[in-house]
């Protein structure tokens, strides 16, 4: 394959700074005709810096890119266009009020004056059926979900003639199911002779989709490998530097008894469209329950009914055997019910307030009503210690903190008040993997010392990292359970998926 | 090239600088304007920072005038403290004045003795304010219906309700068809000090200042509300009820909006009459704002802009400049107050072409 080619694209030594730090150092690149390369790495590792510099969205500083043995300066999307460049960005760039067709025709290089949406319809449609990626083209683009507005922006592309794709994290919005499909319009792609950069921080689909990896890490290029050469166990060791111990110490206690028992619990969403269907579970003391599922349906309502922020229609939520359906969140958290939200930002913390205020902003009621402030200090501290939380003083705003120490900031805050339950949402989105080892080890140790763990995953990688049993959920019912075995992922997927539930 | 970026963490002792910068641009932008009615500066503010805050000249009515202020400035800082904009003091200084004025022609008589009647009067002016404020706080949490629009119709609303009363039923009968009320009993007179006219308010208002200090940077109640001003999600989410301190932070700064115009009344006037405010209501929120909400502070601008307005009176005697140059000063400090401000959360920088469009760059990242 490659090698014997000149490559169709070459980016050498590309440096580019942000202030001092440098998001790509010397970094190399290259693309053969008609080969999958993955580019691995954790958060913040410059992969997208690095496409962004190829797309002409950023100028580099030092480097030089070459198409087809031509040294090219890229200045802008339209003439990354030019040179067959497109990428599909992980914030999608469609006009929502326009056509499905119309967003097409938009990119297009010579557009004639009277414009020819319906030939080009045509077209399109022919596209979309020969790469199996169905999008209804009579649409608006706002009517489209994302899996459809990705494959519009996949075929937008290939309707353009693009010669190297760049696809930025695209499994991230996917089911397992719609990534097969995905990977299936990938390989076709492959098989027309575009090159596929693909971008992503998750082992297993670079392993079943590249044809090279090249890995990296802060900014510099670790190495570049075919995946026949390779194993998942020395990318994930690139990518973190260092042995990765993502199959987490293995010492489960036999759960005990129910803690908390869910039945039949109704909700509605913001806009009173209905979240919660009818949800039904018990979650044990010692157990870390995964609810699987793919994002919007309906985990976001249930960890909020169950901490106490939204008010369920029907159903109830019994807390050793006790009715707690429409207690306040003030009573919840004295039960020791503690909650790990999705959003670490808007909904777990204070941005401007400090990173003491926010560790204590739960346990000030004991510290009297003049609380002493300097106790309260001393004490955050201590947690801080604790929980290895990197900072300069504890007076800074948490908003100045990485990603990273904000959700170890809110997992000493909720953990270390020794809860009975803990209810975890996404706990570890957009954490790098040091970072997501830290919460799992965290969840893990609670569930050891007696904690109930509700965990709304992410990802099934995480389900199957920590958990003790899986619940998956599918528009806002509990459609099946299984267990936490890659070897169950199919089983898994297609219950994620609402296959063999009728739904409404 | 020109590049703004924001501050993460504005520098120290900001806050002072901002507010004393404000001040003086503001006066330079007022010389301007004393320059185009062919004043002269220079004599004006001599006269302005003279008169006020001498003994022997109006420094009794400076600290009288700053009474009010400094009670009504105290709390609409807690209100904002928690984000909640209220514009209402005046309306509510007015309710404070209109209840206090019932207790005083209608409830209690003449031969009780001044320790029982005072402080209930002031407790009617307290709970003037509050109701009033409640109003806003029912329609903001129950109705989701902005307050800053609310607070400051009902301004409106309180005055007319004055003066229809002082118009109508409440009217003097032996004063002359003047838009007033009759005068109050002498049971009622806050006591003063001395030979001046500086009334017991000024020792309220002061020890106000200590208990909206306690209040807000030392209790527990001052952290929630902290935390809910910076983020009312994760207020909700750390089990604070939003919605009491809602009505809480907006009662409580209303109370003292309303137990101002009841100091003012049983301080100072003695009835119920037209212009019964000088827009205390509207000065007392640039006093919170130039103060950064600080009660120490606040004694201290609410003193000075005190001093503005007696200034300006004696500008007006003096000088023959109209007394409406003190609402034009006072309206140039707020600008200048934002203006500065807005500028010390940015930073502008000389940079080269190629830095700015890498800073652009990340910020876009």
């Amino acid at each position: 394959m490659p090698e014997s080619e000149a490559p169709v694209l070459w980016m050498k030594g590309i440096v580019k700074r942000f202030g001092k730090k440098a998001a790509n150092d010397r970094t190399d690149f290259d693309l053969a005709a008609g080969e999958v390369h993955a580019l691995l790495g954790e958060n913040g590792a410059g992969k997208t810096t690095l496409m962004n510099i190829l797309y002409g969205l950023y100028r580099p500083d030092e480097g030089e890119i070459q198409i087809d043995g031509n040294p090219v300066s890229i200045r802008s999307p339209h003439h990354a266009m030019i040179h067959g460049i497109g990428m599909v960005q992980q914030h999608f760039t469609l006009v929502p009020s326009f056509s499905v067709a119309e967003n097409v025709v938009l990119g297009m290089k010579n557009q004639p004056f009277w414009n020819q949406t319906k030939s080009s319809r045509t077209q399109f449609d022919q596209l979309a059926k020969k790469y199996d990626l169905p999008v209804p083209s009579s649409a608006k683009a706002w009517q489209l979900s994302v899996v459809e507005k990705q494959r519009l922006e996949i075929l937008k592309l290939l309707f353009l003639s693009a010669r190297i794709i760049i696809l930025d994290e695209p499994t991230a919005v996917l089911t397992p199911q719609e990534s097969e499909t995905l990977f299936k319009a990938i390989r076709k792609m492959k098989s027309e002779g575009a090159s596929i950069v693909f971008i992503s921080h998750k082992l297993r689909e670079v392993m079943e989709i590249a044809d090279r990896i090249t890995v990296l890490r802060q900014g510099k290029v670790v190495g570049t490998t075919k995946k026949a050469a390779t194993r998942i166990e020395q990318l994930a060791q690139w990518m973190v530097g260092r042995e990765v111990v993502l199959k987490v110490s293995d010492q489960r206690v036999p759960p005990k008894e129910t803690i908390l028992h869910v039945q039949g619990l109704k909700a509605t969403d913001d806009r009173g469209g209905n979240a919660l269907k009818g949800i039904s579970f018990d979650l044990k003391q010692g157990e870390i329950l995964g609810i699987a599922g793919v994002g919007g349906n309906g985990q976001k309502e249930l960890a909020e009914c169950l901490y106490g922020l939204r008010t369920p229609s029907e159903g109830k939520v019994l807390f050793n055997g006790k009715e707690i359906t429409r207690c306040s969140v003030r009573k919840r958290m004295h039960m020791g019910i503690a909650f790990i939200p999705e959003d670490r930002k808007s909904t777990a913390s204070c941005p401007n307030l400090s990173v003491s205020a926010n560790l204590m902003m739960k346990r000030i009621k004991h510290y009297g009503i003049f609380p002493n402030r300097k106790r309260m200090r001393e004490k955050a501290k201590i947690l801080v210690e604790q929980y290895g939380i990197s900072l300069t003083s504890v007076n800074q705003p948490i908003k100045l903190l990485s990603g990273g120490n904000i959700q170890k900031t809110i997992l000493a805050r909720e953990l270390s008040s020794k809860p009975s339950i803990v209810i975890a949402e996404h706990p570890t989105r957009g954490l790098d993997v040091g970072a997501m080892e830290f919460v799992y080890n965290q969840l893990i140790q609670a569930r050891n010392a007696g904690t109930a763990v509700l965990l709304l995953a992410g990802d099934l990688e995480e389900i199957f990292t920590v958990c003790d049993r899986v619940a998956v959920i599918y528009e806002g019912k509990i459609v099946g359970y299984s267990h936490p075995d890659p070897s169950r992922i199919e089983e898994i997927g297609l219950m994620m998926a609402g296959a063999g539930h009728d739904s409404h | 090239m020109i590049h703004i970026e924001k501050r993460q963490i504005l520098p120290k002792g900001y806050s002072i600088l901002v507010s004393v910068l404000s001040i003086v641009f503001a006066l330079l932008l007022m010389g301007l304007i004393l320059l185009i009615f062919g004043a002269d500066p220079a004599k004006a503010y001599q006269e302005l920072f003279t008169w006020p805050f001498f003994p022997s000249m109006g420094l009794q009515d400076t600290v009288v005038k700053m009474i009010p202020l400094l009670i009504i400035s105290l709390g609409l800082a807690i209100t904002f403290k928690m984000k909640i904009w209220n514009i209402g003091g005046e309306g509510q200084f007015f309710m404070g004045g209109m209840f206090t004025t019932f207790g005083a022609l209608y409830v209690f008589g003449a031969d009780q003795s001044p320790w029982v009647v005072i402080p209930l009067l002031l407790v009617f002016g307290f709970l003037g304010g509050a109701f009033w404020a409640s109003i806003v706080a029912f329609l903001k949490t129950f109705l989701k219906i902005d307050e800053i629009l609310v607070t400051l119709m009902l301004n409106y609303v309180a005055m007319y309700w004055v003066d229809h009363l002082i118009y109508g039923p409440w009217k003097d009968p032996r004063g002359f068809n003047f838009p007033l009320t009759a005068v109050f009993a002498q049971n009622t007179r806050l006591p003063r000090i001395g030979s001046t006219t500086i009334h017991g308010g000024l020792f309220l208002a002061l020890a106000l200042v200590i208990v909206v200090y306690l209040l807000m940077k030392r209790s527990r109640w001052g952290h929630e509300l902290e935390i809910i001003g910076d983020n009312p999600v994760a207020g909700r989410y750390a089990g604070f009820s939003v919605r009491k301190n809602i009505f809480l932070t907006l009662m409580i700064s209303g109370g003292l909006a309303g137990l101002s115009g009841s100091v003012q009344l049983l301080g100072v006037q003695h009835r119920l009459q037209r212009g019964f405010s000088m827009g205390y209501g509207f000065t007392a929120i640039i006093v919170a704002w130039l103060s950064k909400l600080n009660p120490w502070a606040m004694a201290l601008t609410s003193f000075l802009f005190a001093g503005l307005i007696i200034g300006s009176e004696q500008l007006q005697i003096v000088m023959r400049l109209p007394v409406a140059m003190v609402n034009v000063l006072q309206g140039l400090v707020l600008l200048c107050l934002l203006i500065t401000e807005t500028l010390f959360r940015y930073r502008i920088r000389w940079v080269s072409k190629k830095t700015h469009f890498d800073t652009l760059d990340k910020e876009a990242d």
